[in-house]
């Protein structure tokens, strides 16, 4: 019989200049310790306890497991993610999650690109929210900057509407995919067309439907557009209505709900073990929401509802995704309201370059630009750490600079790179049918997974 | 419980509560900082300080090495964070693995084993995850230049003619 490697031989083997194999074995290869751990740490279980949970047969043998992969081409794996599930007959045993396909070393181009420049790479991490991306990177070059505290009011208020519109256009992609992978198409259709309304208002605003780079260390890339107000109110007289649609279409049908009750359960103590954020954390009954925990921006000037789950299935994720999409709507109203008027970017030369205008009177504004552009600032000695809510849970920047114009080292925290090592968790036990609809529940972004 | 804790000592980094530990107390002090509610690890990654040109400003009783692993550690009671700054030398490149404490740690380990070649001892799958299983080398460390690699087809459409 072959076995798993220990670990002490999984080192033995990175010392002999080999890397061991990423996929998953069948259960009757493990040694009881092996799969014990694999269960247990994450239940938190004694080994007593987690030995109920066995079920394999004395002779492994007799085990009769099949491995079967899945993806990373399939249609309902969001992208590229591929797992590697254990079945017996129907029932999933174990899962691994496969990640990699989408690596485009993102963290080591951060190094080579100037804090003014890495609002571009940053964006492509997780393209179904890029201006929480940006968010979270200007914000870690503003605390190491130390200008936190001098972004203008505008700019404050400009980046939460934006980041609040962009959390509402992500709910609705996910409605959108969640109902396309449970069959419900017709939804799929309408996710995109009310997620497409959002994104014009995007290009009005930035230029771009996705990638945006608007959002840049000091400020924002340009003012509102004219008309702006008219857009946004457009959006939040179109869009409650469609969402009551999507009650009747969904929320109360009960097919829908067969599929997603009770399918995909995590607890609380499960979830915050596993470190996951965002609507798997706060379907487990967690209020955490750092909008309202650790208010950044202005965002402890707000009324807003921190929207929670009781039984942490995959329905509790659903309707939480729905029904903060209705939040956003409330705290955008309060933002039209307070939109203060006044500079966009902060007036520190050395930070932001000089409207265009500048440069053709003044020889200052265009040595301003020029290095600006060429050399980039630079950002203090120091490390820091900032996180935010995005769609999909915390979003953080840690960012390591040297004393130059590019950071020494970014990483950025994906809250789906987390999220996916839930899988294996919420899959345990279930019907390999539900497989789908548990991955959907997650809604991870591969790009952001891999960076 | 029997094992050792070490009370920990947090300083202040940019209103950020920073705490600097030896590697051999690094499992005891993140034995602490878990017993006082910190019960989420939400990131773990690694710096490698091999070109660094500034001054890294630690603490006097810190010997810098070429390694620095960051772990982030969320209380959800107190609403704090604190993070967790351990050196590892570049001879040795070895470290204890949180899994036990935080099983979420396990991919960010694994990335962090990927892409600086730290290893974990101890942790349940220390397999490459983001690159290929037969890749060479670790692409974040400050000595694995970024380049382009070759391609099979060519761009030059006089030569492919």
């Amino acid at each position: 019989m072959k076995t798993r490697p220990s670990t002490t031989d999984i080192l033995a083997t990175i010392e002999a200049g080999n890397d061991p194999e990423q996929g998953l074995k069948p259960r009757s290869e493990l040694s009881a310790r092996q799969l014990m751990r694999e269960v247990g740490a994450v239940l938190r279980m004694s080994e007593a306890e987690v030995a109920k949970l066995g079920d394999a047969p004395a002779d492994p043998a007799d085990d009769q497991t099949m491995i079967i992969n899945m993806g990373p081409q399939h249609p309902s794996t969001h992208g590229v993610l591929r797992l590697m599930l254990e079945l017996q007959g129907e029932t999933v045993l174990r899962c691994k999650p496969i990640i990699g396909y989408l690596h485009t070393g993102m963290e080591k181009t951060g190094e080579a690109l100037t804090f003014m420049q890495g609002g571009t790479n940053v964006t492509r991490m997780d393209y179904v929210s890029p201006l929480n991306n940006e968010l979270v990177f200007s914000m870690a070059t503003e605390k190491l900057l130390g200008i936190e505290d001098e972004i203008p009011e505008r700019a404050v208020w400009m980046r939460m509407l934006l980041s609040e519109l962009n959390r509402m256009s992500s709910h609705l992609l996910f409605l959108a995919t969640n109902g396309l992978d449970l069959g419900a198409v017709s939804m799929m259709i309408y996710g995109w067309r009310e997620r497409e309304e959002i994104l014009r208002f995007f290009q009005k605003v930035t230029g771009l439907r996705m990638n945006h780079n608007f959002i840049r260390p000091g400020g924002v890339a340009a003012d509102l557009p004219e008309g702006w107000r008219d857009d946004v109110l457009r959006l939040l007289e179109l869009i409650p209505p469609r969402l009551e649609e999507y009650d009747t279409l969904m929320t109360g049908q009960p097919i829908w709900r067969e599929r997603l009750q009770g399918v995909g359960v995590i607890t609380a103590q499960e979830a915050m073990a596993l470190g996951a954020t965002g609507p798997i954390l706060r379907s487990t009954g967690v209020a955490w929401d750092l909008r309202r925990d650790q208010p950044y921006l202005h965002y402890d000037q707000l009324e807003f509802d921190v929207v929670v789950g009781k039984y942490g299935d995959s329905f509790d994720r659903y309707s939480i995704r729905l029904n903060e999409v209705r939040e956003s709507i409330r705290i955008v109203h309060q933002i039209l309201d307070r939109m203060p008027s006044g500079d966009y970017r902060i007036q520190n030369k050395k930070v932001t370059p000089p409207p265009r205008a500048r440069i053709n009177e003044s020889m200052e504004a265009l040595i301003h630009h020029f290095k600006l552009f060429t050399e980039g600032f630079k950002v203090p000695e120091g490390e820091v750490y900032v996180a935010i809510e995005s769609p999909r849970g915390e979003i953080g920047c840690y960012i390591a600079s040297d004393g130059s114009a590019t950071p020494y080292r970014i990483h950025v925290r994906a809250p789906s790179f987390v999220n996916i090592q839930c899988l294996p968790h919420m899959m345990r036990g279930g019907l390999i049918a539900d497989a789908v609809a548990i991955i959907s529940s997650i809604d991870p972004v591969l790009g952001e997974v891999d960076r | 419980m029997s094992d050792p804790v070490v009370p920990f000592t947090s300083r202040f980094s940019r209103e950020q509560r920073v705490v600097h530990c030896s590697r051999a107390e690094y499992i005891a002090t993140v034995r602490g900082v878990l017993a006082d509610t910190f019960s989420m690890c939400v990131d773990l990654t690694a710096v490698d300080y091999l070109t660094y040109a500034g001054d890294r400003a630690l603490p006097v009783d810190v010997t810098a090495e070429r390694f620095e692993i960051v772990v982030n550690l969320l209380s959800i009671e107190k609403r704090e964070r604190v993070r967790v700054r351990v050196q590892v030398p570049a001879d040795d490149a070895t470290i204890a693995t949180l899994f036990d404490m935080y099983p979420g740690s396990e991919a960010m380990e694994r990335e962090v084993y990927d892409m600086f070649g730290i290893k974990f001892t101890d942790h349940p799958d220390l397999t490459r995850i983001l690159m290929p299983e037969d890749w060479d080398g670790f692409p974040l460390r400050k000595d694995y230049d970024q380049g382009e690699i070759p391609v099979q087809f060519s761009t030059d459409f006089a030569e492919q003619r």
